[in-house]
């Protein structure tokens, strides 16, 4: 056990810093959910990334990366969320599909897509979800037949993020009609400007759109987009979805950064608050650094060879939760100023946080809901019979 | 930056969990109990055979060198097991406390045949109101002033103080202080006191890491086997999303134990702090899991015939031992209001922002 860094691990933060420092926009971007122009400002930084070769660093070279271990990506991510960096546009791209294809792809569809995607030139949506098909996905009902050397799509997605401005979408397909529940389902890629695709966006709970339908009517799409074998699409999305609910999906940067403004925010209104606020801000903290340690002990054992297994699923539920804590906690420091909006003249130092709980909101329900995590914890990590 | 055990680490505390598992099971803490004593002597024999009594001394004074990280497996081991014997306290704690001690020539032939499991040796820390395992030890440490005394048990007036544990024995004492009794002046005693709640409170976490685990085991165990409806209760889902929501509680208790463990040795704001940390979210996690697996057990988990509450009830002594919530939140705090924070910082010591 040796909890320091060493000098090259520290002398690579330096390199992070002075970059992001350099190059880091001085004004936040606007939303990519909201305009065609908040979405492109994000692609164009994803470029700005990658031309400094930071958009994944732990990607091979020949994909734009650097070849570096998950301690390394722990310390860029830090040093990312430190600096106050845009929000990743493409992260359904290079933190889910990104890693499922260098496990799955064949080198003609790595090369195809991982370059385009660390660049920013190729952005991607998620489209498993379906209006019958939500946390018991084994029911997707959309299709994907075989006609000689393409796949004809046809069905129905829903809640898919970033859709309504992305490239690309995969796609969670029945290949074979017959089949039932998780056999029978493969991954497959589409163009979301391809004929007989059309995206209609869902306005979220603040009334700005965030995420959208996609209904896909003979969609036709080469064979060659579909990930690993015909039938293996279940496997290959409980793999992605591990990627999902373990390390990637929520960096212990960002809520450690979080915990850090909650604590100034706390200490502006010290004197008007009660003292079990004060409980609340110290709690938030401890657990955004109870999830940084625990992400760097698994980042440990993956480095020497580990698995990342039902854990994950743990890991889903804490951070969750702790979003939520953590929001709760600002919105009891902001009192009776918590449910204005910013434009509101008395608005002073309310800042993000009432969006922030919404969206937190939202945390245990995407990605699995923390439901279906207590099942998977309670079954695989337990040994509790199934229902 | 390898959050790793070495093998080395984990076969040591494999050992000591194997011996516990076959020398310490519910029926032997049972058997003793209906004993009236706290201590099994074959037992205690057993794991003095091991060499754990020096385990944190350092080797030149006789010890096995180890340090926190290589004992907190094993004190973890030792909640699991919920050993009566005061391993965790004479071998984490108080000898290593005398060890910095052994100028003095009392302190040293105390500590020598301590060593060798002759005898057990006992601190009054003023973090804890209470003295533990007085009556079987052969010497209590005792503050006055700031300054440490050595007193022999034999010349104090010991006073029980029943616990509802039935295995912990707690005393207060009183002793009249003299030159003769003194072993280290205050400025002297303060580092290695410090020392000690630092040891004693994130040893303590590290048993309650270990309460939790088995009161979890303890559910999941009797959820297989209980049938309710036709169905072993486990199946059903309100019972699985209780004991999944203790484990959560006990993963996330986990790295901040070991972290603090590893960087105990700073002695800073910073790594105090930690140990804090680990205390508080060590005693959650007791309290959450015991709470669980009597829910879990229905009537049977109130029942004296059921061993969780044995679990509950060390549970509930170590919350308050060597400092309660209050206390370490505040350690926590004097860390949180008053030192730089964010992502960079997690593992930071003091001395980098000197
Ligand atoms: C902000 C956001 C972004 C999203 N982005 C995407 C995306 O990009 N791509 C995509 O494909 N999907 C996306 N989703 C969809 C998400 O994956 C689903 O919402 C999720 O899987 C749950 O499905 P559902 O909404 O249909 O809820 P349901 O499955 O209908 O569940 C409703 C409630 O019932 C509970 N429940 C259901 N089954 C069980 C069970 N067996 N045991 C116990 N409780 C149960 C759930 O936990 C939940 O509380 C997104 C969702 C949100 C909120």
């Amino acid at each position: 056990m040796d909890l320091d860094y060493t000098e090259q691990q520290k002398a690579f933060r330096q390199e992070v810093r002075s970059w992001l420092e350099k190059h880091v926009p001085g004004k936040p971007l606007p939303s990519f959910d909201t305009s065609r122009e908040g979405f492109e400002a994000h692609r164009a930084w994803e470029r700005v990334l990658a031309d400094g070769r930071w958009g994944m660093v732990t990607w091979p070279e020949s994909y734009g990366g650097r070849g570096l271990d998950l301690i390394q990506w722990l310390i860029f991510e830090e040093e990312y969320y430190r600096a106050g960096a845009p929000l990743r546009v493409n992260q359904n791209g290079i933190f889910l599909l990104g890693p499922t294809l260098m496990e799955y792809g064949t080198e003609e569809q790595k090369a195809r897509f991982l370059t385009a995607m660390a660049s920013g030139d190729e952005i991607w949506a998620q489209a498993w979800s379906e209006p019958q098909a939500g946390s018991d996905l084994a029911a997707v009902r959309a299709t994907a037949i075989l006609e000689r050397d393409e796949y004809v799509l046809k069905g129905h997605k829903i809640w898919s993020s970033r859709a309504v401005f992305a490239d690309w979408a995969f796609g969670l397909f029945r290949t074979d009609p017959a089949s039932q529940r998780h056999k029978g389902l493969s991954l497959i890629f589409f163009p979301l400007n391809a004929p007989g695709v059309r995206v209609q966006a869902i306005p979220q709970i603040d009334g700005e759109t965030g995420f959208a339908e996609i209904f896909l009517d003979d969609v036709r799409v080469p064979a060659f987009n579909r990930l690993g074998g015909e039938g293996e699409g279940w496997n290959i999305c409980m793999a992605t979805a591990g990627f999902e609910r373990g390390l990637m999906l929520r960096s212990p940067a960002r809520f450690q950064v979080a915990a850090r403004k909650l604590v100034e925010l706390f200490k502006a209104h010290e004197a008007e608050v009660e003292p079990t606020v004060r409980a609340a801000v110290l709690q938030s903290w401890m657990d955004a650094e109870a999830y940084a340690l625990s992400i760097y002990a698994t980042a440990s054992r993956l480095a020497a060879g580990g698995h990342i297994g039902a854990e994950a699923s743990t890991n889903k539920i804490f951070w969750s939760e702790m979003d939520i804590a953590m929001h709760k906690a600002a919105l009891s420091i902001l009192g009776a100023r918590a449910e204005l909006l910013r434009t509101a003249p008395e608005a002073g130092d309310i800042g993000r946080w009432l969006d922030g709980y919404f969206f937190s909101l939202a945390g245990p329900i995407y990605a699995g809901s923390n439901e279906i995590q207590r099942n998977i914890i309670a079954e695989r990590m337990l040994g509790l019979p199934r229902a | 930056m390898d959050f790793r055990f070495s093998e080395e680490q984990t076969m040591t505390a494999d050992v000591v969990r194997e011996l516990l598992a076959d020398v310490c099971q519910p029926a032997d803490l049972r058997r003793l109990m209906g004993a009236g004593v706290a201590r099994d002597e074959a037992r205690w024999t057993k794991i003095v055979e091991m060499g754990l009594a020096g385990a944190l001394v350092a080797e030149d004074k006789g010890g096995l060198g180890l340090s926190a990280i290589d004992f907190v497996q094993i004190a973890e081991a030792c909640g699991y097991a919920g050993l009566p014997e005061p391993l965790v306290e004479n071998a984490g704690v108080v000898l290593p406390l005398l060890a910095a001690f052994s100028a003095n020539g009392r302190a040293a032939a105390l500590l020598e045949s301590a060593l060798v499991g002759d005898v057990t040796v006992t601190v009054a820390h003023p973090t804890n109101p209470f003295v533990a395992d007085a009556d079987t030890a052969e010497a209590v440490l005792v503050v006055r002033d700031g300054a440490v005394h050595l007193i022999e048990t034999a010349k104090a007036k010991i006073v029980a103080q029943p616990s509802v544990d039935p295995f912990r024995r707690l005393f207060t004492v009183e002793f009249e202080p003299s030159d003769a009794t003194l072993i280290a002046g205050a400025d002297e005693a303060a580092g290695p006191l410090a020392a000690a709640l630092d040891r004693g409170a994130l040893f303590a976490a590290a048993q309650m890491q270990g309460i939790a685990q088995r009161c979890v085991d303890l559910g999941v165990a009797y959820a297989k086997e209980r049938q309710q409806f036709g169905k072993p209760i486990g199946s059903y889902q309100a019972v699985k999303h209780h004991l999944a929501t203790a484990q959560v509680k006990i993963e996330f208790a986990r790295p901040v134990l070991h972290a603090a463990a590893a960087q105990l040795e700073n002695a800073d704001l910073y790594s105090r702090a930690r140990i804090s940390q680990a205390k508080l979210a060590c005693t959650d996690a007791s309290d959450v899991a015991a709470r669980t697996s009597i829910q879990v057990h229905g009537a049977m988990g109130y029942s004296w015939e059921v061993d969780v509450h044995f679990f509950l009830k060390r549970g509930i002594a170590l919350t308050n031992w060597w400092g309660g919530p209050a206390f370490h939140r505040e350690r926590v705090a004097a860390r949180v209001f008053a030192r730089p924070l964010g992502p960079e910082h997690t593992f930071a010591r003091e001395a980098e922002h000197a």
